[in-house]
């Protein structure tokens, strides 16, 4: 496929438009939300995603997501060749809706976490992770 | 915390890279193990830099909170499970002489004690600087009859952290004069020396420029007092010499070999600058 | 079954009847995943733990299924009820369809 200088133009403009759109993700990270949710509408509020805004290293960023009263929640790595991460079913003796785990993240992205609620409603939270190229491979 | 005054870079290294100055760990933080093992993480330098710096610092203060938070407790520290397999391998019998590291040794906790504080060490019978690592080798094929690890392999990294961390709280203290000193001198003279297409030696980073950036990478002093580290980066257990490469390479010249009595001298000198600051084994860096 | 596996989990010994409690837990696992090339450019095929389990005298506390994404060594942490004395039980089950377990008692006090 060639593109031409206003395909290419088009390209560009089309890339400044995913940017200011508050929740895009790749396909592949739409597909992960869109079979966990249904399509349907998420909240703002009622979950928490904790990242560090720089990872030092990205083979092992921590992260901590809680949702009270939430039955499940998945992680979405959105900038990943595979975006999924992980999906946490919270028991009958879970005494909270919350874990931390330690995950890998292939570039600067968001992170998203989804919780499904007990009565069904879905509620998201994002955060942008920094993941620096240290200057020593080592 | 006190620095000396040598930032001075030459030409040809801020040719090669830039080092900057954005301040990203916290410095002034404090290293306490399962909340109640202090660790030595800053203090005198030891005689023999009293020329080139006032103070020595642990590595763990230029990482950032996160990865610092991971040392601070062994069941965060992923360097732990290692520390447990060889726990295992310890007590294991390997090789034609039927025996295990626990038959002539015992409980590791008691025997291997300080050990880890003073290595590389001399070796009278040998008549040369041993490592730890080459001291697990000797054990293992000379007591044993069992096949020598890889230098760098896991089972290697893994039982120097099992010993290593019998002395982990006790000030580094390797001994660098006596029959040591040949070798000790030889390191020194590697350690200032620039190699690679790049041109640096050691201490164009880890003397001139700690605390300062290479890119991204918060430079440290270079300091092993923490090997064999986890290291995020490739998620095990690392000992000195493999990181020794790691930067010989990043310098863009051939390395030397792991295990090689070049290195085994340059272990010998980067340790002494250590002298004072706690074993930290297995410690985590990114 | 892979080599090298072993589990660590950390759970106090004694809680009060019904008290939140924190657990940690950890397992050696290289979680490969699927995404490297080896020396000779061939994939390295996805070899992972893919799900972990934790009950509590045979309730559930977590069931959590983990991708590729999940960093060598799989760590987590997260918080348990103790309705009574009993047995925590975790379970790690591996892609090559290994499964490694460990158990935890726990007693009220």
């Amino acid at each position: 496929m060639e593109f031409s200088r206003r395909d290419t133009l088009a390209l560009g403009l089309g890339a400044a438009v995913v940017t200011v759109l508050p929740f895009s993700v790749n396909a592949a990270a739409d597909d992960v939300i869109a079979t966990f949710t249904g399509g349907a509408d998420m909240a703002d509020s009622g979950i928490e995603l904790t990242a560090p805004e720089i990872a030092e290293n990205g083979n092992t960023v921590p992260v901590a997501v809680s949702a009270p009263g939430a039955s499940a929640i998945i992680l979405i790595a959105t900038g990943n060749p595979t975006p999924g991460v992980a999906q946490f079913n919270f028991g009958p003796l879970a005494a909270s809706q919350s874990a931390s785990t330690r995950i890998r993240l292939a570039g600067t992205q968001d992170v998203v976490a989804i919780a499904q609620m007990a009565d069904g409603s879905f509620a998201k939270a994002i955060a942008t992770v920094k993941v620096t190229i240290g200057g020593c491979g080592g | 915390m006190t620095k000396p005054m040598g930032n001075t870079l030459t030409a040809i290294a801020l040719a090669a890279v830039a080092f900057g100055t954005v301040a990203t760990a916290d410095e002034s933080a404090d290293l306490v193990i399962n909340g109640d093992q202090e660790m030595t993480i800053r203090t005198a330098a030891p005689a023999h830099l009293s020329d080139v710096m006032d103070e020595i610092n642990s590595g763990w203060l230029y990482r950032k909170d996160e990865t610092q938070l991971l040392q601070m407790d062994d069941f965060d520290n992923p360097g732990m499970i290692f520390v447990d397999l060889a726990q295992d391998a310890w007590n294991a019998v390997d090789g034609s002489e039927d025996k295990s590291c626990a038959s002539c040794h015992d409980n590791v906790e008691e025997t291997m004690k300080g050990v880890r504080a003073v290595y590389p060490k001399w070796n009278e019978t040998a008549g040369e600087v041993r490592t730890l690592a080459h001291q697990i080798n000797d054990c293992r094929e000379n007591q044993m009859g069992a096949e020598k690890w890889k230098y760098t392999g896991g089972k290697m990294t893994a039982m120097e952290a099992l010993i290593s961390v019998q002395s982990r709280g006790m000030p580094v203290d390797v001994a660098i004069d006596g029959p040591a000193q040949s070798t000790w001198e030889q390191g020194k003279e590697m350690y200032y020396s620039r190699t690679g297409q790049l041109e640096l030696s050691c201490a164009n980073c880890h003397e001139e420029n700690y605390g300062n950036m290479i890119r991204a990478d918060h430079l440290s002093q270079g300091q092993i007092n923490g090997f064999p580290v986890y290291r995020l980066k490739n998620s095990k257990l690392n000992n000195a010499h493999a990181r020794f490469k790691g930067c010989v390479r990043d310098t863009r010249a051939e390395t030397y070999k792991p295990g090689s009595a070049d290195f085994v001298a340059l272990e010998l000198y980067v340790a002494s600058r250590g002298n004072g600051l706690s074993v930290e084994a297995p410690s985590v860096r990114n | 079954m892979a080599s090298g596996v072993k589990p660590r989990v950390k759970v106090p010994k004694t809680a009060a009847a019904g008290e939140a409690i924190t657990i940690k837990s950890l397992i050696s696992h290289k979680m490969e995943s699927g995404q490297r090339k080896d020396k000779e450019g061939n994939l390295i095929p996805r070899s992972i733990i893919n799900r972990f389990t934790v009950e509590f005298n045979g309730q559930s506390v977590l069931d959590m299924a983990m991708e590729p994404a999940i960093s060598t060594n799989p760590y987590v942490q997260f918080e348990a009820l103790v309705p009574e004395a009993g047995d925590f039980v975790f379970t790690w089950y591996d892609d090559d369809g290994s499964v490694y377990d460990t158990t935890k008692s726990i007693a009220i006090g």
